[in-house]
């Protein structure tokens, strides 16, 4: 078997040990959240019998393994399980299943991730390599202060000053970004453009700055310095010799940060009202509904897991140490 | 000229920028006869609604578990969804008046046998026609053992409810309740097709179109409403916009045409935009800081009687609400109330009372104070500054600062702390605010004021009340239960607070309704696009 091949796959099957683990962690973790799905739901109206007969009728009073085989044994088929909120003693159940309520909203936060990584992602590669060109310049600083300075922020900072330019001082972008399903693709863009540039100004120092540092750290190896004697440029250094060999630690940063794009964008949802997944989970924390909450956090592990899976079989096939062994 | 400035002040007091006063004021200073600026301002008031446009509103609640069962409703999104789509057998009015809704007329001879006479040809937005089938239905959601439907505890006096026709339902209590009527205009009771509670089928003004749970409610005209003179505008879109700053950015930049609840920090800021509206209405709701009488030193009439004059209530208002309330006068019953007492004269800041009064108390040493942010926004400041102004007056009070988790179940209304910070929304009628909160029987009476001998004769007068059905007496009942709360009580009610909203000045109203924020929750089908 190419060396490759086998090391892909060995990531896999590690990848999904992690999966394993992770869902028990989950699933332990929202064990130990206090309070109950009854009580949050019922409020003063919260006897003991009924609590009792809400807590069977959702299964809760299975022991905790049977609970996370029968979810684990569902997530692997698809099945997140029903929502808890919408059902009530009466009899009537409107649940909707876990996988209805996320698919939309998660739908939501992979349009808006996407957006923000389109324009992110090719802006830190170029912005990383020309700073690694013209090191030390006044383009380099500058572009390093600015990038530093928007990382600095927090991110709900970042919004409101956007706001308070490209919304209300200037109405070019509207400041809210509630989409839903019938929304207009081009509609759907514009709505989400400040979202999606709060997003790529908080992002964008990261990779940049990695991708600068990982060219220039190669610069100083050896092979850089015979390439260079032998009369090369210093692009064609850069893109055909260092290159290559920097794409293991950009796209561990990349995978990073795009997961970030997917978990980590609660602030942002809230202060543009979009409707993602972020704002679902926290609903559902607050209100004790395990199966969303199980189910978000489900969602994502896998991102995180997968992103860097990919980042890693990057790096693996883009090694030239790794493509051609000895 | 002069025109000009009565027409523009006439376009202020029908918009509610300045009041009916104001505008007196002005048309007299312009030189107009009282009796013709008097029917200027009914003019304005009564000003022609006009029919068209999509309403866009931001409100700052909503959340992913919200549902269309009004059994569940529970915030100010629901709340205003609700009264959008469906109706009551009762409303109140923006007057503050209760009027029939659903029910065109009702009648009681005892207060114990409710006789509801339905509304004939009122249609279902699924063409269904509303009888009393429909009622019993809708009511049967709310009640018995196994509903869950908030309103089920208003609901557990009606021991029978039966229809008498098509359209006439009987309603019996388990004892008089001459306030039943503004019971059953509770927002949880909405009335809904037989067969149907939960997806959103009324008989309201604005059919749902689409209702995302904590984003947003689309809704359109209802073009058979059966009411006269509302449901204006053609479409309305409800969207749930929770942080402060993106509700007021999306209103500046023309994205919505009204919210709720602006942040009175930045309410300056606002009040420069030319193309906006701040609106308050002050209502039932109320902060307090209850003492118990069962636990010391609050038992003792003087050291209460201390407390309630060492409070600088103007102040409070001022730095607490920033102006937007009003001072309160230890009652939970305010002006917007039906049967508010006036006669009582306003408690003021009397550092003389206060040490009288806590002299003779021979209490010493401190007197601690609970508080957190959790009872309401700013009641750790406003517990410090009565901590201030009962200093002048020689009495010591130690605030303690509480966590805000469990707030609720660990301080409030809790035998381990004599007094604590608080807030009530206050009720429409003055007995559902007493048996809320200071009858003997009720689990939430946090001041536990069971035993003295006002309290013995108020939880007999509160029961006189709720039986008399001539408004002079029930008054001269009321206006008694008020002042023996003001007298002899363990609350201490120094705010009342405003509801504060803002619009577009594109938006026209009438007189705003003030038993709940946003026109009584009824603002969509109130307004109108000027």
């Amino acid at each position: 078997m190419h060396p490759v091949v086998k090391t892909v796959l060995e990531r896999l099957a590690l990848g999904l040990a992690t999966l394993f683990f992770v869902s028990l962690i989950i699933f332990s973790a929202i064990e130990m959240l206090p309070g109950d799905f009854g009580q949050a739901i019922l409020g003063q109206a919260a006897l003991p019998e009924t609590v009792a007969a809400f807590r069977a009728e959702l299964g809760l009073d299975k022991p905790a393994y049977i609970r996370y085989f029968d979810w684990a044994l569902g997530a692997i088929q698809g099945d997140l399980g029903t929502s808890f909120s919408g059902r009530n003693a009466s009899g009537a159940d409107r649940s909707a299943e876990v996988v209805d309520k996320i698919a939309p909203r998660l739908w939501n936060t992979l349009f808006l991730a996407s957006m923000a990584a389109i324009i992110a992602v090719p802006l830190s590669l170029i912005l990383g390599i020309l700073t690694a060109l013209y090191r030390n310049s006044f383009f380099d600083r500058s572009v390093n202060t600015a990038t530093l300075t928007t990382i600095s922020f927090p991110e709900f900072f970042v919004a409101y000053i956007l706001i308070l330019f490209f919304a209300s001082l200037n109405q070019i972008f509207p400041s809210l970004a509630n989409v839903d399903a019938d929304t207009a693709f081009g509609e759907r863009i514009y709505r989400t453009a400040l979202p999606a540039f709060t997003l790529t100004l908080v992002i964008v120092a990261h990779m940049m700055r990695m991708t600068r540092a990982a060219i220039i750290n190669l610069l100083a190896s050896p092979y850089i310095q015979m390439a260079k004697l032998s009369g090369a440029s210093q692009t064609e250094i850069i893109i055909k010799h260092a290159l290559p060999n920097a794409w293991a630690p950009i796209a561990t940063v990349i995978a990073f940060n795009l997961a970030y794009l997917v978990v980590g964008v609660v602030v942002v949802e809230v202060v543009f009202v979009y409707p993602g997944v972020g704002q679902l989970m926290v609903d559902a924390v607050r209100t004790r509904d395990i199966p969303v909450v199980q189910g978000c956090a489900l969602i994502f592990a896998v991102t995180y897991i997968l992103l860097n899976l990919l980042a890693d079989i990057i790096g693996i096939v883009t090694n030239p140490r790794l493509l051609h062994p000895k | 000229m002069k025109d000009k400035f009565i027409k523009d002040q006439q376009d202020k007091l029908s918009l509610g920028a300045i009041d009916r006063r104001q505008f007196m004021t002005s048309a007299i200073a312009a030189g107009i006869a009282i009796p013709t600026a008097l029917s200027l301002a009914s003019d304005a008031i009564a000003a022609t609604p006009k029919k068209g446009g999509k309403f866009r509103m931001g409100l700052g609640h909503g959340s992913t578990t919200d549902t269309l069962d009004s059994g569940t409703s529970e915030n100010h999104f629901t709340l205003v969804n609700g009264y959008t789509f469906g109706n009551h057998l009762t409303e109140i009015n923006n007057e503050g008046k209760l009027v029939g809704e659903l029910a065109e007329t009702l009648e009681s001879d005892d207060g114990k046998t409710w006789v509801f006479n339905l509304r004939k040809g009122v249609e279902f937005h699924n063409g269904k026609t509303m009888t009393s089938e429909d009622v019993l239905a809708s009511y049967a959601h709310h009640m018995g053992e196994k509903s869950t439907s908030a309103a089920k505890g208003s609901l557990s006096p009606v021991k029978s409810i039966k229809a008498d026709g098509k359209y006439k339902v009987i309603m019996e209590l388990d004892s008089p309740d001459t306030d039943f009527p503004y019971i059953v205009s509770d927002y949880h009771i909405s009335i809904r097709p037989a067969g149907d509670m939960t997806s959103g089928i009324g008989t309201g003004g604005y059919i749902v179109q689409s209702f995302e749970p904590g984003v947003k409610s689309v809704l359109k005209r209802n073009p058979n409403y059966w009411k006269e003179g509302a449901a204006h505008f053609d479409e309305v879109e409800l969207l749930s916009i929770v942080d402060p700053n993106a509700r007021q950015t999306a209103l500046m930049s023309g994205e919505i045409d009204a919210m709720d609840r602006v942040d009175l920090k930045t309410i300056n800021l606002m009040k420069r935009n030319p193309n906006i509206n701040i609106m308050q209405a002050t209502g039932t709701a109320h902060y307090t800081f209850p003492m118990r009488l069962n636990v010391d030193p609050f038992g003792d009439y003087d050291l209460r009687m201390a407390l309630k004059w060492a409070v600088d209530r103007q102040e409070l208002v001022d730095k607490i609400l920033l102006g937007y309330g009003a001072v309160g006068n230890d009652i939970p019953i305010g002006t917007a109330n039906y049967f508010h007492n006036s006669d009582l004269p306003q408690r003021e800041f009397d550092a003389d009372k206060a040490a009288f009064h806590y002299k003779k108390s021979g209490h010493s040493g401190k007197v601690q104070l609970s508080a957190a942010d959790a009872a309401f926004a700013g009641a750790v400041d406003a517990a410090q500054l009565m901590a201030n102004s009962a200093k002048k007056a020689g009495i010591d009070i130690e605030v303690i600062r509480e966590p805000n988790d469990g707030y609720w179940s660990n301080v409030w209304n809790n035998d381990a702390k004599g007094w604590c910070a608080c807030y009530w929304g206050g009720r429409p009628a003055e007995t559902m605010m007493f048996s809320a909160a200071y009858v003997a029987e009720s689990n939430w009476n946090d001041t536990m004021w069971k035993t003295t001998d006002s309290a013995v004769k108020f939880n007999k007068l509160v029961k006189d009340a709720r039986k008399e059905l001539d408004e002079s007496k029930k008054r001269d009942i009321l206006y008694e239960c008020q002042r023996l709360i003001y007298d002899d009580g363990g609350l201490l009610c120094p705010l009342f607070n405003s509801y504060v909203s803002a619009n577009s000045k594109k938006i026209a109203h009438g007189q705003i309704a003030a038993n709940w924020d946003s026109d009584g929750a009824k603002c969509v089908e109130r307004w109108w696009f000027a």
